[in-house]
């Protein structure tokens, strides 16, 4: 869409959207309407010349614009915002429906309700959500105990298993907020025992009982950006190289990876980096003879040693 | 804005002369050919792009006598219906908007936004009920979305989980699948015939769209859903396996096992596995940690599997 274009949707929005909320503050609208209040004033100025035909006085569009606050007086017809695109009610009407259909995420039947009022208002443009399906899995008991601590800001009690350090631990924990990221649902809480923000797998909380004592969370702590991924690898982590041959390919995709290397004949090469070498050990001792450890030498003996002295259980007779 | 206007107020067709003779803007000498052409090129310019932002322009003619085109907008047709939204309503509207990471999607969610606000709704865009969900972006969902409304095919180099090096495939998208985290593309696959589910992180390249426009219907009633998570299969357990864990050992495994006893130093477990080669990978995982006692195809799986790493390593 040009820039024209996009300032036309955003002038027919402002009108009735001004026309709504008589006296409202510049700053507060431009807000609402994803504008700086520079641009905003702009387009203010520009809808002084736009009206009715005959373009008189009263034909104009009018309003009472002062330093502060501005009341649209005459619309010239321009009453209504314009209905949704098939894009607009897609996207909403898509998100709206995959909330609903996570389990536990009942809020009263709130999600329900706007679908339902934003699919009547959106008409025909609605039809077209069918093209795109979001389905976002958790297990609704545990996210039933999880949101009602965070609503009710309670601190929780959680027997929680740590695949890195392969350990189940308990642990008293603040909650911050429930995250729903790529598919999987995360608790954010402050630790008590480690003393720092942690998001727990809501499928690795074996335990989780709500404690009659306030969730109190240090000021500031959580609240990060997700949206590049839960998992931030710390740069002082031990890195791993390793060579899959296809059949382990899935690693590459499944595991965050600093990089990944497709070489000719269909192996391939990722780097990932890990706070717990005993991680690294485990998984490679289960991909076999799908994977060749390059990096660091200490795993691949690690590796080594661990199948033989594994092997000494097995009494040569078996195969 | 001021043609929108115009177009709004009037209830009879306007032809394109008296436009130009009524709106700021259009002003010309219409017997001076240069400048007449020239209003015909702006006018036509202006209505495709209300059109683009789906502004229903009505063609039709005043009277029967007309010949001229003329044009008008029908209110009923251009607005937003009513639309009141409790509180909490518009705090889950105000969540599913910051759903999305996709461009595409997050560009189309926050107009809406804009244009509910302009309805009279209040959207506070802090709200969470709780929750904050993310939805990963990824740049050819919007190739996809506008090549499925466009109704063209697409083209794309594809590695499936079993090709050595990229094939190039032909799809006429029906939609597109957000599933456990990842984005699909689901539609006819041309050169297979068939129906088939792309993985989109699994593409190399871009998603370019080829062909003409109009090129296909896709079916009324598919389930992308269904299309893409079937690739799971069937998730019985039928098997038991019986383990030794070293005390303070395997958590993991624990997880999902039964406690079975102790003896001779070692925790006794029970583990439910449907494919032994899955599970001895797992086992073999804890090293010495883990011992297998039984059945003897997970035993053997795990002992093949302990000596493949220990050949490999030497």
């Amino acid at each position: 869409m040009s820039g024209g274009t996009d300032r036309l949707a955003r002038l027919l929005a402002v009108v009735p959207y001004l026309l709504a909320r008589p006296g409202v503050r510049v700053a507060d609208a431009a807000a609402d309407l994803g504008v700086t209040e520079a641009q905003l004033r702009d387009d203010l100025q520009l809808l002084f010349l736009c009206g009715l035909p005959g373009y008189g006085p009263g034909d104009l569009i009018d309003m009472v614009l002062d330093e502060e606050t501005v009341t649209i007086t005459f619309d010239a017809g321009i009453s209504r915002p314009l209905r949704l695109t098939a894009d607009e009610a897609l996207a909403l009407v898509v998100a709206l429906r995959a909330l609903a259909e996570v389990p536990g995420m009942s809020s009263g039947g709130a999600l329900e309700r706007a679908l339902a009022k934003l699919e009547s208002a959106a008409g025909d443009a609605a039809a077209e959500a069918g093209q795109v399906s979001v389905r976002m899995d958790a297990d609704g008991d545990r996210l039933a105990i999880v949101r009602g601590a965070v609503d009710r800001g309670r601190a929780l009690r959680l027997t929680y298993y740590t695949a890195a350090r392969d350990a189940t631990t308990e642990r008293v924990v603040d909650p911050i907020r429930v995250l729903l990221v790529e598919g999987r649902t995360y608790l954010e809480a402050w630790c008590r025992g480690t003393e720092a923000v942690r998001r727990f797998r809501l499928d690795r909380i074996d335990a989780a009982t709500e404690l009659d004592e306030p969730s109190a969370p240090p000021a500031g702590a959580g609240g990060g950006d997700v949206t590049g991924g839960i998992f931030q690898a710390e740069p002082d982590y031990p890195s791993v190289r390793l060579r899959l041959a296809r059949s382990a390919r899935w690693v590459a995709e499944y595991y965050p990876c600093e990089s990944v290397e497709e070489l000719p004949g269909g192996d391939t090469v990722v780097t990932l980096r890990t706070a717990d070498l005993g991680w690294a050990r485990r998984l490679v001792l289960g991909l076999g003879a799908d994977v060749r450890v390059l990096d660091p030498p200490d795993l691949a003996e690690a590796v080594r040693s661990s199948a033989e002295s594994a092997l000494k259980y097995y009494p040569e007779r078996s195969i | 804005m001021n043609l929108v206007i115009c177009l709004l107020s009037t209830r009879r067709f306007l032809s394109a002369a008296q436009i130009a003779r009524t709106v700021p803007g259009y002003e010309h000498d219409e017997e001076d050919p240069r400048e007449h052409e020239a209003f015909q090129r702006m006018f036509e310019r202006d209505k495709a792009e209300l059109r683009e932002l789906g502004v229903p322009v009505e063609t039709g003619t005043a009277s029967v006598f007309d010949t001229e085109p003329g044009y008008r907008i029908a209110e009923r047709d251009y607005a937003l219906p009513d639309i009141h939204l409790e509180p909490d309503e518009a705090a889950a509207v105000g969540l599913a908007a910051r759903l999305w990471q996709s461009a595409g999607l997050a560009s189309a969610a926050s107009s809406a936004l804009v244009k509910l606000r302009a309805a009279g709704v209040e959207v506070d865009p802090h709200t969470t009920l709780g929750v904050e969900p993310v939805v990963s972006g990824e740049p050819a969902v919007d190739v996809l979305l506008a090549a499925r409304r466009a109704r063209r095919a697409v083209r794309f180099a594809y590695r499936g989980s079993g090709d050595d090096a990229p094939v190039t495939r032909n799809l006429q998208p029906w939609g597109v699948v957000s599933w456990r985290g990842r984005w699909y593309a689901v539609g006819h696959d041309t050169d297979r015939g068939a129906q088939r589910s792309f993985r989109l992180s699994r593409v190399v390249g871009a998603v370019k769209p080829v062909g003409r426009p109009e090129a296909y219907d896709p079916p009324a009633d598919v389930d992308l859903l269904a299309a893409v998570a079937t690739f799971e299969g069937e998730r019985e357990e039928r098997g038991e396996a019986t383990v030794r864990v070293r005390p303070g050992a395997a958590a993991g495994l624990r997880r999902g096992a039964a406690a079975a006893g102790a003896e001779e130093g070692w925790d006794v477990l029970t583990v439910r596995y449907r494919d032994p080669d899955a599970l001895a990978r797992r086992l073999a995982g804890y090293g010495p940690d883990v011992v297998v006692t039984g059945p003897p195809e997970v035993r053997d799986a795990v002992v093949r599997h302990l000596r493949a790493v220990a050949e490999m390593a030497r």
